[in-house]
């Protein structure tokens, strides 16, 4: 019998697996492989050099830029999102009388999920738009209306990256909106109840009640946005100037990764790249995984 | 049920993973294995690539936003030549995506037109031998005079223009000239010297237009190519083949830093900030509209904005002005592209075709047909005569013809050669012309990123 039902779910497992495999698996075991080597990407050759790419990624300035930016990002990002996400769903969930939201709190919820409904190059390119340089651009052009100089929100190396980052919290906020509202549906009332009887304001509830039980959805907000930030790709490739510009102020891996391997045609250092971007990954999710664990609640 | 399942899931991955690495991507088998070629004809004065009389050959495009005039041109002299040669056409916006698994897996076309912003890189493809050495092609008689070989036939620098290390790799056509474009009806006298060219400028500022203008965001390498130009007219072909060579220092040469210097001053006094955010068309729409002067760029200039431009705009271009009295090229230099990315592939299925299908493209009729059809030059002399072409490309064909005669053609190579190079002109450009760098930082930066160019063993180093 066991033998039968292993089989059957063998046998609809295995194709996901393969495919899985096939497409996902092997790519990665293969950049391993190529990050090793001196593979220019169009022959069927390449030579092996060791950890050659390895020692050139990290004496190259603009890798170090890259990083700088990713961590500058890994602070604000997360951190601004899920703090407005946060505010946000308390406010549309428990802040208004009792336990129900604000007045009008559904139409809130859809609108603040409006950008999760684009696709992230669609939100690039609207931002080209918001952030334009002349008095065009729909920020510029309040800026000069107001008879200041326009604002060069993605051509100042001081301000680009914070542009950026207003775009990811922009694109953001909506999603994890949705997510921490689910999460504070799933505390009972009663709990909330028990606080107000208890005579706790809004703050104390926030803080005491909704913050504590809302911990694992937060936790996993956190991961996924460190995720997304070390990503970045497509944000930067549509918005910056010169590609992760000015003068690399907007740089993030996934670009350099990018520009390597299709620009230059440095595949294996591309590929090198890419390794090094994973581990970034995995150490920054262990982390924060280790740091933020704790016993579970149940309730 | 508890924890074999992990146990098992590991040794599955473990299994995958060992079988993916020996089937992998660059681990081809049959590497280095020639290409079985296709039968070739009889080679004879008409036919000196020995042109079969049946088979295929494919020839590959880049896609770009106007009509393939090449594939419509000359595509119908080679079938006309050879009714039994089976034509096939491939035709990609993105042709590094398209093609590069095929040059990977050792089926490349015959013929590529490699252009567009996801062109094959040219230079990983020569240092894997899959491009084919034209060395023969260019030895061949021409089709209009067989007594003359086909690199005799072309103006003069066009097949000197093609060679990598000594070795002709693409087919000298498209003849191109690159200076500062400007409205014709703004009545203008173009400046020949520096000065000249700053009280131009001065007065179009107190006209209220902006003087000059380039897009920092995506097209900052027209302005580094300007100021390269300036940097050459100042010393002399012999400094632009330093650069291409990556000779020490080469990058820090007085004359690089006095053209940045000039260029830096025109960027601080008479751009606008802005523009470093903007890119190409939004910059070219504001000349059209006549609120930007001058604009470097090549003379696809006026193709490209037909749309836009109004009835009261009419391209035309001067070469960038002499900075210094003592210019070791006179001020009719004009940067030039000759030649083209177009090769024929070593490991192609009939490179016999693709070389006549070039040698075709080449000849009078080929290149007439063409630059009817588009409007563009190519470096057939006399190929375009009595022609009725565009004000732009006229006067396009002058400043080549002008050039050409003083013998200050302009081309260079590291461009295509060291993308790491060019991908560093736009940052190191963006930040000299809009004020965060001098000349001196922007030199320094260009001959670092040169010399670690130098050292990387991984990229292979050409001469000229």
């Amino acid at each position: 019998m066991r033998h039968g039902r292993f089989l059957f779910i063998a046998g609809f497992l295995a194709a996901p697996v393969i495919l899985y495999a096939v497409l996902v698996i092997g790519p990665y075991l293969q950049a391993f492989q190529i990050a090793l080597t001196n593979w220019r990407g169009v022959s069927a050759q390449a030579d092996f050099v060791g950890l050659d790419n390895f020692v050139r990624i990290f004496q190259d300035g603009l890798f170090w830029k890259a990083l700088r930016n990713h961590g500058q990002m890994l602070l604000a990002v997360p951190l601004i999102t899920i703090a407005m996400a946060l505010a946000f769903a308390f406010l549309l969930n428990v802040a208004g009388r009792r336990t129900k939201g604000l007045r009008g709190s559904g139409i809130y919820r859809v609108v603040f999920f409006f950008p999760q409904v684009l696709s992230l190059a669609a939100v690039g390119v609207l931002f080209q738009l918001v952030y334009r340089p002349d008095e065009s651009g729909i920020l510029n052009g309040l800026v000069t209306g107001l008879g200041f100089e326009p604002v060069g929100f993605l051509t100042d190396p001081g301000l680009a990256l914070w542009a950026i980052i207003g775009v990811m919290v922009w694109a953001g906020v909506g999603f994890y909106m949705v997510l921490f509202s689910a999460g504070m549906a799933a505390i009972p009332t009663e709990i909330y109840e028990a606080a107000e009887l208890d005579g706790a304001g809004r703050f104390r509830v926030f803080f005491s009640i909704t913050l504590p039980l809302l911990r694992n959805t937060v936790q996993v907000a956190w991961v996924y946005l460190g995720i997304a930030v070390l990503d970045g790709f497509a944000l930067v490739q549509v918005l910056s100037v010169n590609n992760g510009g000015p003068d690399g102020a907007t740089s993030v891996l996934g670009l350099q990764v990018w520009q390597h391997a299709f620009g230059n045609s440095t595949f294996g250092y591309a590929s090198a790249m890419g390794v090094v971007l994973f581990f970034v990954i995995m150490s920054i999710t262990a982390v924060t995984m280790r740091v933020t664990r704790r016993e579970p609640l149940e309730y | 049920m508890h924890n074999s399942p992990h146990l098992t899931r590991r040794h599955a991955l473990g299994l995958l993973g060992a079988t993916l690495l020996t089937g992998c991507a660059m681990g081809g088998g049959g590497s280095g294995a020639p290409a079985s070629k296709a039968p070739t004809g009889k080679v004879s004065a008409g036919n000196p690539f020995g042109v079969p009389d049946s088979g295929k050959v494919e020839l590959a495009y880049f896609k770009g936003g106007t009509p393939n005039y090449l594939a419509e041109t000359v595509e119908p002299l080679l079938q006309k030549r050879f009714p039994n040669i089976k034509i096939q056409r491939t035709m990609s916006e993105r042709l590094s995506q398209t093609l590069q698994p095929r040059f990977v897996g050792g089926s490349p076309p015959d013929f590529v037109d490699n252009a567009g912003a996801d062109a094959l890189n040219f230079g990983a493809l020569i240092q894997d031998g899959q491009v084919l050495d034209l060395t023969a092609f260019y030895d061949a008689p021409s089709i209009d005079d067989p007594s003359k070989k086909i690199k005799d036939s072309l103006l003069p620098g066009a097949y000197e223009s093609t060679l990598v290390d000594g070795v002709p790799y693409t087919v000298s056509f498209v003849a191109r000239s690159f200076g500062l474009w400007y409205n014709a009806k703004l009545g203008l006298e173009a400046p020949t010297t520096w000065e000249a060219f700053i009280k131009v400028c001065e007065e179009l500022k107190k006209s209220g237009i902006t003087p000059f203008g380039y897009a920092g965001k995506n097209a900052a390498d027209y302005q580094a190519e300007a100021i390269l130009t300036s940097a050459v007219k100042i010393g002399g072909l012999e400094l632009v083949r330093a650069i291409d060579n990556l000779e020490d220092g080469a990058w820090q040469a007085e004359a690089v830093k006095q053209a940045a210097e000039a260029w830096a001053e025109i960027g601080a006094r008479f751009s606008d900030k802005s523009f470093e955010g903007l890119i190409h068309t939004e910059v070219q729409l504001r000349q059209n509209q006549g609120k930007v002067a001058f604009y470097p760029s090549g003379d696809w200039l006026e193709s490209e904005q037909q749309k836009t431009t109004p009835k009261d705009f009419e391209y035309t271009m001067m070469p960038t002005p002499s900075i210094t009295s003592s210019d070791k090229l006179p001020a009719a230099a004009v940067y030039a592209l000759l030649g083209s990315s177009m090769f024929a592939t070593a490991k192609g299925q009939n490179p016999a075709v693709a070389q006549e299908f070039m040698r075709l493209m080449v000849s009078k009729a080929g290149a007439r047909a063409y630059t009817q059809a588009s409007g563009w030059l190519t470096t057939v002399p006399g190929a375009a005569d009595g022609l009725e072409l565009s004000p732009g490309t006229l006067v396009s064909q002058r400043a080549l013809a002008a050039a050409g005669e003083a013998k200050a053609l302009i081309t260079w190579k590291w461009n295509g050669w060291y993308q790491p190079l060019l991908t560093e002109i736009r940052d190191a450009t963006n930040a000299l012309m809009y004020g965060r760098a001098t000349a001196a930082e922007f030199t320094e930066r260009m001959q670092k990123k040169a010399d670690e160019v130098k050292a990387d063993p991984a990229v292979k180093k050409y001469q000229r």
